[in-house]
């Protein structure tokens, strides 16, 4: 299994222990990653701005991929949807293709279609497999609750981004349940974080997080999981800006799902980067069961 | 005379430019921070930070940034070793230019008793550097040429620089190729120093002239018998050969008095090197006056800036001289265009034809804010535009050679954009049009179902998704999924229209009501709507398409 990684424009300079995290545990699952540097925008900030201008901020990706006969790995949710909505439109409209090319075509490069995009949960779900997963964990979780979250552009629109059932998905769950933690049933699961708002209308950007913490809450989860970016740092800022403004403590952390099974399979807890975060995640190590081996089936 | 006021008039200008441009440092606010702190404020912590500095142990960390980075440019060897090679050979050549040859009254004959330009070594010299120069502009095209990584284009300032570089370089080698073969000028040297009166004698040392230092002579033609050159060689070595080399060791001139031989004669009758010497010295003269406000002021500003950061810190330093620091990355900057070869979103300039997309472009639009004077409508808008697609990768600030702190200045950017009510385009569309179209004004009379605007529907043609509105029955189970309208007590206050309000408006192409509605801004883009569509509508696809067309109205109109 080799993959070329995604990493977008934010998970290294504002998410680094998603890509450590992700590293770690994709190599000790024996997924070879490789790094194009050339890699740029995913396109998903420019839908709003112009759709040509993203699709071609896509496809120079995928298209670089293509060259080294790779298929995609993302990390984030945004950028998932975002390349599958363009390789969905360039298949759909072959004008918008030509066009495309011809510009990539000065430097060289060529979107031809061949690219496989998956995000990591997929993969560690479809390529990986929870069997293989549940054989790696060193000390599985006991009496951890965690609430899914599954982020709106890797499920919607189904028929472009096929990332799992869009109205009963259980690929995040399942991967969860893998790590021996319980995974909670909360009616909100499968709504937006609100970040797509953020610096837009703050208002409702916050109302739409705060919406989905007492959701979460009282469902009794102990931690939400993420496997997005713009999720994660949603609920992990908005959340620390709720509580210090005086508002609601929901007492509901985010924690990103490499994090999560990074911990169990006895990964390096720097490399984990626990503490990177703004509300303390680190809290997640006292329901390690204290008895190592323990394989859940 | 013309040469004496050309070059006190450049020398007052490079002055007066140089003060200027670095009165500027002082002036220019780029952080929050600096706005509480005066200009004399801060030249007078540059001046005692100055002073502390060099009398601590810092002036090692100074000396060692001076060798390293300012005269052997390690950041670029570090880079690129072709580059770096090209640079210090442009650069490297043309200093030892200006010292040995351009500045020869003031520094060669200062040192060196016997300086003569047309002798050896000096003559040797001069021709090397040259050649020093001309081998690193070789270099620094070949790598243009044959990059194929996307780079920006070279703009007017690059250009403006170049071409006086060029016509420095290339008057210079012509001038003295027409100076080796012109008889006018060797005439006028005999005149002056031989002090011969016999024909047969200033007959021989021509022949010699002519046989052995290139002149082309309209008297005296080869081949000469032996006993003339001997007898030209005495009187050449009594009169000439203290101040003259032979001109073949100034090896680039004498390669081009060999390609104008032919011509030589018309050429020194039509006084062409007199034209040579006034383009060579006006060239220079220009490029002195015009360096401080050329791309070739970096010579000062970039070293100025390595050292100024690796001293200044944030949080140890006194805060007026982290606003000078900031305020110098503006021009430290030399225009290499890494940051925007490495830019994230630079892909998409293709697409959208705005400089400032380009890191490298958009940090001189930052000077636009510096001024007094508000800049235009047009140009804030395209500012904000570039400004607002960056995506706060960081990738430019860690390419940076110099280490110019750039995503430090695009948030600076975007807040005085912002202070100026230009904030992200989102936003500021909201605002924007629902100024353009207030849909309580539409309350009031009824809808014409002609269409407002026929070509509307042609115009989402972004991808065939967007068509597909006109299956709409009406149900509007995208609106009630919808968790934005969900969000609201009565959301068509706030919203304006509702998503399926906006489907409608398509169907009777109501362009203005369509691309006016908030709706367009609050939108989500969680694609419950489209998810839920029992009829295929790509709901949230075709809004994202309309946010297009409204930001596209609105640059029209700022245009």
């Amino acid at each position: 299994m080799k993959f070329a990684i995604f990493l977008g424009c934010n998970i290294p300079i504002r998410l680094k222990q998603y890509e450590t995290a992700s590293r770690a545990v994709l190599e000790a699952l024996g997924v070879r990653l490789v790094d194009i540097r050339e890699f740029n925008c995913c396109g998903y900030p420019l839908r709003n701005i112009d759709l040509k201008a993203f699709v071609l901020s896509s496809a120079r990706n995928l298209a670089l991929a293509e060259k080294e006969n790779l298929n995609m790995l993302v990390l984030c949710k945004c950028g998932y949807g975002a390349f599958r909505m363009a390789e969905h439109l360039m298949k759909e409209n072959a004008k918008l293709r030509e066009e495309v090319n011809a510009i990539l075509g000065k430097e060289g490069l060529r979107y031809e279609g061949d690219t496989q995009i998956k995000h990591l949960l997929s993969v560690l779900f479809n390529d990986v497999g929870t069997k293989t997963i549940r054989e790696r964990i060193a000390r599985p979780y006991e009496n951890l609750r965690i609430a899914t979250h599954y982020g709106c552009h890797a499920l919607r629109p189904s028929g472009v981004v096929g990332f799992d059932d869009p109205v009963a998905p259980t690929i995040f769950d399942q991967l969860v349940e893998a790590t021996g933690a319980e995974s909670s049933e909360w009616s909100m699961k499968l709504e937006c974080c609100g970040a797509p708002l953020l610096g837009t209308n703050d208002e409702l950007s916050r109302k739409f997080t705060e919406k989905k913490l007492a959701d979460a809450k009282r469902a009794g989860a102990n931690y939400l999981a993420t496997g997005c970016p713009f999720c994660q740092i949603q609920f992990d800022t908005m959340q620390q800006a709720i509580e210090s403004e005086g508002g609601t403590n929901h007492h509901v952390p985010a924690i990103l799902y490499p994090q999560l099974l990074g911990l169990c399979m006895d990964i390096d807890k720097a490399i984990l980067g626990l503490h990177n975060t703004q509300i303390d995640i680190a809290g997640v190590e006292n329901f390690l069961a204290r008895e190592p081996g323990r394989k859940s089936t | 005379m013309f040469y004496t006021v050309a070059w006190h008039t450049s020398l007052g200008i490079f002055v007066v430019g140089l003060l200027y441009k670095t009165t500027n440092w002082f002036r220019h606010k780029v952080g929050p921070d600096a706005d509480g702190i005066s200009t004399s404020r801060r030249i007078s912590a540059a001046a005692r930070g100055i002073v502390a500095t060099v009398f601590s142990a810092k002036i090692g960390t100074l000396l060692k940034i001076f060798l390293m980075d300012v005269l052997l440019q390690r950041w670029l060897m570090k880079k690129d070793v072709l580059r770096w090679l090209a640079h210090i050979c442009i650069y490297g050549g043309f200093m030892l230019l200006l010292l040995m040859h351009g500045l020869d009254k003031l520094v060669t004959a200062a040192l060196f008793d016997n300086y003569y330009s047309t002798l050896n070594p000096f003559m040797f010299l001069r021709d090397l550097f040259g050649l020093v120069v001309i081998v690193g502009i070789g270099i620094s095209l070949y790598r243009r040429l044959m990059s194929k990584a996307p780079r920006p284009k070279s703009t007017g300032v690059d250009y403006y620089a170049i071409i006086i570089l060029a016509v420095i370089m290339i008057s210079g080698v012509l001038l003295e190729g027409t100076k080796i073969v012109s008889h006018s000028r060797y005439q006028e040297m005999v005149d002056e120093y031989a002090g011969l009166d016999d024909p047969e004698e200033l007959g021989a040392l021509e022949a010699y002239w002519v046989d052995k230092f290139g002149v082309v002579s309209p008297n005296v033609k080869k081949p000469f018998d032996n006993q003339t050159l001997k007898e030209g060689k005495l009187l050449h070595e009594m009169s000439c050969a203290d101040c003259h080399s032979r001109p073949q060791w100034g090896f680039i001139g004498y390669g081009a008095a060999t390609v104008i031989r032919p011509v030589a004669l018309s050429l020194d009758r039509a006084d062409v090197q007199n034209l040579l010497w006034y383009l060579h010295f006006l060239a220079c003269f220009l490029g002195l006056a015009y360096l401080p406000f050329s791309k070739f002021f970096h010579i000062f500003s970039t070293p100025a800036f390595l050292l100024v950061n690796a001293v200044v810190k944030e949080g140890e330093s006194d805060p007026a001289n982290v606003a000078t620091r900031d305020a110098m990355q503006l021009d430290a900057c030399t225009h290499c265009g890494d940051c925007t070869i490495r830019c994230s979103v630079a892909v998409a300039f293709n697409e959208i034809p705005n400089p400032n997309i380009l890191p490298s472009e958009k940090l001189a639009a930052f000077k636009a804010f510096l001024g007094g004077k508000k800049p235009s409508a047009k140009r804030l808008t395209k500012i904000q535009e570039g400004s607002h697609i960056c995506t706060d990768c960081h990738r430019c600030t860690d390419v940076c050679p110099i280490g110019i702190n750039l995503e430090f200045l695009w948030s600076n950017l975007n807040r005085k954009l912002a202070q100026l009510g230009y904030p992200k385009p989102e936003a500021w569309a909201r605002e924007a049009m629902g100024g353009d179209f207030n849909l309580t004004n539409f309350k009031e009379e009824p809808l014409s179902l002609t269409p407002v605007d026929k070509e509307f529907a042609g115009e989402l043609t972004g991808s065939a998704q967007a068509s597909t509105f006109s299956v709409c029955f009406g149900c509007q189970t995208c609106t009630n999924v919808c968790p934005v309208v969900e969000s609201y007590e009565n959301p068509k206050e706030v919203l304006g229209l509702l998503p399926h309000e906006i489907m409608h408006c398509l169907a009777l192409k109501q362009k203005e009501l369509a691309i006016g509605s908030n709706m367009l801004w609050d939108c989500v883009t969680c694609y419950m709507c489209q998810e839920r569509c029992p009829q295929g509508v790509r709901v949230t696809d075709v809004l994202y398409e309309l946010k297009n067309l409204a930001l596209k109205h609105l640059k029209k109109k700022a245009a």
